[in-house]
């Protein structure tokens, strides 16, 4: 690799930086330099991210290539990047001010450990927008923003990126020396890798609160926020995970559609609207689709709309499923033609639908749930007698049945097969037994 | 007996497998309903092909993702509702900037913030136009139907391809999450649609590569190598092209349906859902001998000014049905300047709108 290697990464035309007199930027962007020099890499193997603020001037330094996007979002693009293309080696610059308003993507960044190097160039404070707080500032800081010092908790970004399970973490300053040397071994740690690089602001930071390289090195003291190498694991990075379910994805056949062949036929000369109207658990939805299936396979045109509670297993439950000659332009349903009641729930929810359905109507219901507020004609859903120990469990599909059975709006055959063609095994086993309940 | 074949299925299958059929590998995207199954069917498919499908911390996250991919060389796909979209505007913004090709579907839900989360609605029509800083264009398709979804999937990234910018997906609950049975024929086959040309309408950017040219793509005015600049007649020049780069070309752009009888003085104009309630009412106001044309849009951004007015020509009066408070009429309002009457039918209570109610519009 080292042939490769240039003898800086700096692009030299554009110097000398457009940064403050004794800013430290300049010096950690010499770091990474000097970092990829040791490494050897080729330029065009590597993507510089930077993030804005004063660090997102960066990218015009660099020969390498360069991706500079909005405030905070550096690490998601990185993140993309590097999941498109492994081969590259993505390093994001960003400021305190990026890992505060994206903290968000810091954290989770961490958490799965995606194979980018993240160096913070944490200086206490905006120094692009004239030095107001930032998360990391120091309490009782005096910024623009807070006259009478500050009074938050500054956000420790290397502790943050420690307990979220980053792969390697260190926290350093621009003066260090081994920078990049810290540098090189955060760039070839397999995994989400950070280094909070603390610096000085000369042109607020430092002079409104009397803080300078000695002042920072205390101050790194008082807050038990040491220096150096903090964690390094051998979790394995997001890159390699996803690798692993590819290969496991690969074996799987892809996504097909259900196609139903017309075999049947049906006399059906205007559209039906039917609603099914239950409670989670009775496997409403699963009797609208059998119903829509049957009518497919009759050579009828089929919409299949489901309502039910953010929250599973509670609640009511309702299909509608509209059911035409002709393919269904409108899907809605404002007046059924049909309605069926298995469960008070659902009877509820659709209250307002029965009571637009005019005397044409039909209501069906199981037992109790008779006599609502309708014009329409209500009749009880009467199961075979035969049917009876189902109705507990499987009452939707012996609704299913009774309806193809009074409506006749396709064959009772084509129930049977929707329920062979579009239900797994057991279940079909379960629903045929059910529908048999009819055939005498 | 008709022995077609026919297949069950909803909008999110369909426009994920438009996505997978047209090349798109690369999926990240938040859950919200009624997008959640485009996210689960990408996450689940593109793995098998050798493609990345994730599920980011936030939108925010998820369309940088796609960002970064697509300069890396992803052909990048997201899909989210309203709330969603207000998470991705400081994005698509930047990807306008950056000129990558990015597919955004969005299906919209009623009302702002949560609203109705379960409803369908077309109330982000104007929002996916104007949700950048700047106000630079973007492309939006609508499609009206499961085929439909299928096939203006394709074209949206063939469109965002040609054009590296973001193009929207404008669809909603109900053909999202409705499952309907559809020819199988109409899935197959495309459209009469006039063909994308392959070729880029600017320059087209390579991603980066391992020993090859150098990229720098940045949010900043910039340069044409990518270097911020300050200077007026290139931040001039790069705004003007990537206004001009999409509206020069409308007409290459417009995508609409006509169903026009002679001498029809009231002519129904809609798009996505609510299109097709205005087909059935033409059906119903046809057999009782009435004259009424039709204009479906599918190409709701840029607006297909030129060939909408060609349509106008004998017509004194549009219907517009549309599930918002009229976000589309103020556009034909504006092309149609007064000579025309126009009447909304519109509804934002949970319910679509039916053809009932387009055709009580009609007898005024």
């Amino acid at each position: 690799m080292a042939e490769m290697g240039l003898d800086t990464y700096i692009a030299e035309e554009n110097l000398p930086y457009e940064f403050c007199p004794g800013c430290s930027h300049g010096k950690v962007l010499g770091a990474v330099s000097d970092s990829l020099k040791q490494q050897g890499l080729d330029p065009t193997e590597v993507v510089i991210v930077t993030d804005i603020g004063c660090v997102g001037l960066s990218d015009k330094y660099f020969v390498t290539h360069a991706f500079h996007g909005l405030h905070g979002r550096a690490i998601t693009y990185a993140s993309g990047i590097k999941m498109q293309n492994p081969d590259l080696k993505v390093v994001v610059l960003i400021g305190d001010g990026g890992c505060g308003i994206g903290g968000h993507h810091l954290l989770n960044a961490a958490r799965s450990n995606t194979d980018v190097t993240v160096l913070v160039f944490n200086n206490f404070n905006f120094g692009m927008t004239g030095g107001q707080h930032s998360a990391t500032t120091p309490l009782d800081s005096i910024t623009p923003t807070t006259s009478f010092g500050s009074t938050d908790a500054p956000m420790d970004i290397a502790g943050t990126a420690k307990v979220n399970g980053g792969g390697f973490v260190a926290r350093a300053t621009a003066f260090d020396k081994n920078l990049p040397e810290m540098i090189n071994k955060a760039m070839n740690h397999d995994g989400f890798a950070l280094i909070d690089i603390w610096e000085l602001c000369t042109a607020y930071y430092v002079v409104r609160n009397d803080f300078g390289r000695k002042e920072m090195m205390n101050y790194m003291d008082s807050m038990n926020m040491e220096s150096g190498l903090l964690q390094e694991t051998d979790r394995s990075s997001f890159q390699t995970n996803y690798k692993n379910v590819q290969e496991q994805a690969s074996k799987q056949k892809p996504m097909g559609g259900l196609i139903l062949e017309t075999k049947f036929s049906s006399n059906l000369d205007k559209p039906i609207r039917i609603v099914l109207a239950g409670a989670a658990g009775q496997k409403v939805v699963s009797a609208g689709n059998l119903l829509a299936s049957a009518a497919t396979l009759s050579g009828l045109w089929t919409s299949r709309r489901a309502d039910f509670p953010i929250t599973i297993q509670t609640g009511f439950s309702v299909a509608e499923v509209v059911i035409s000659p002709e393919p269904v332009l409108y899907s809605g349903v404002i007046k059924p033609d049909v309605a069926a009641l298995v469960a008070p729930e659902g009877r509820d929810k659709i209250a307002r639908l029965t009571k637009a359905m005019d005397k044409t109507g039909l209501i069906y219901f199981s037992e109790g749930l008779g006599n609502v507020d309708s014009k329409a004609k209500q009749l009880p859903l009467l199961f075979p007698e035969s049917a009876q120990k189902e109705v507990r469990k499987n009452i939707s599909a012996l609704t299913a049945g009774y309806l193809t059975q009074e409506l006749r709006l396709f064959p009772f055959e084509a129930l049977q097969e929707a329920v062979r063609l579009i239900q797994k095994p057991k279940i079909a086993e379960i629903n045929l037994g059910v529908l048999a309940h009819f055939k005498s | 007996m008709n022995s077609e074949r026919r297949e069950m299925v909803d909008g999110a299958a369909a426009i994920a497998r438009g996505a997978l059929d047209v090349g798109c590998n690369f999926f990240a995207g938040y859950p919200i309903t009624p997008a959640s199954g485009i996210l689960t069917h990408m996450l689940r498919e593109l793995p098998k092909i050798g493609g990345t499908g994730i599920q980011g911390e936030d939108e925010i996250s998820s369309i940088g993702h796609c960002i970064g991919a697509a300069t890396a060389g992803a052909t990048a796909f997201t899909a989210s509702s309203g709330p969603g979209l207000s998470l991705y505007s400081e994005n698509i913004g930047l990807a306008i900037m950056m000129e990558v090709p990015l597919v955004i579907t969005i299906s919209q839900r009623l009302g702002p913030s949560t609203g109705a989360a379960t409803a369908a609605a077309q109330g982000d029509i104007q929002f996916m136009r104007w949700c950048n800083s700047g106000g630079y264009p973007v492309i939006v398709l609508s499609p009206t139907n499961i085929p439909e979804s299928y096939h203006l999937t394709k074209r949206a990234f063939k469109l965002a391809k040609r054009f590296r910018n973001p193009v929207f997906i404008a669809t909603d609950k109900e053909t999202v999450m409705t499952t309907e049975s559809v020819a199988v024929s109409e899935m197959t086959e495309t459209p009469d649609w006039p063909e994308v040309p392959d070729e880029p309408v600017g320059e087209l950017l390579d991603p980066y590569r391992v020993n090859g040219k150098i990229h720098h793509y940045t949010g900043s005015s910039h340069t044409e190598e990518g270097h911020i600049t300050k200077d007026p007649s290139i931040i001039a020049d790069l705004n003007e092209r990537l206004r001009q780069k999409i509206e020069s070309r409308v007409d290459e752009l417009s995508l609409i349906k006509s169903d026009l009888e002679d001498g029809a003085e009231t002519l129904i104009l809609s798009y996505g859902i609510s299109a097709r309630s205005m087909e059935a009412a033409v059906n119903q106001l046809r057999a009782k001998g009435e004259k009424v044309s039709a204009l479906t849009v599918y190409s709701l951004w840029p607006i297909p000014e030129k060939k909408i007015l060609e349509y106008l020509k004998d017509v004194k009066r549009i219907i517009i049905p549309e599930m918002n408070h009229g976000q589309y009429r103020q556009e034909i309002e504006r092309l149609t300047n007064g000579t025309i009457e126009l009447v909304g039918v519109n509804r934002v209570d949970t319910f679509l709108i039916t053809p009932e109610e387009i055709v009580e519009a009609y007898h005024g």
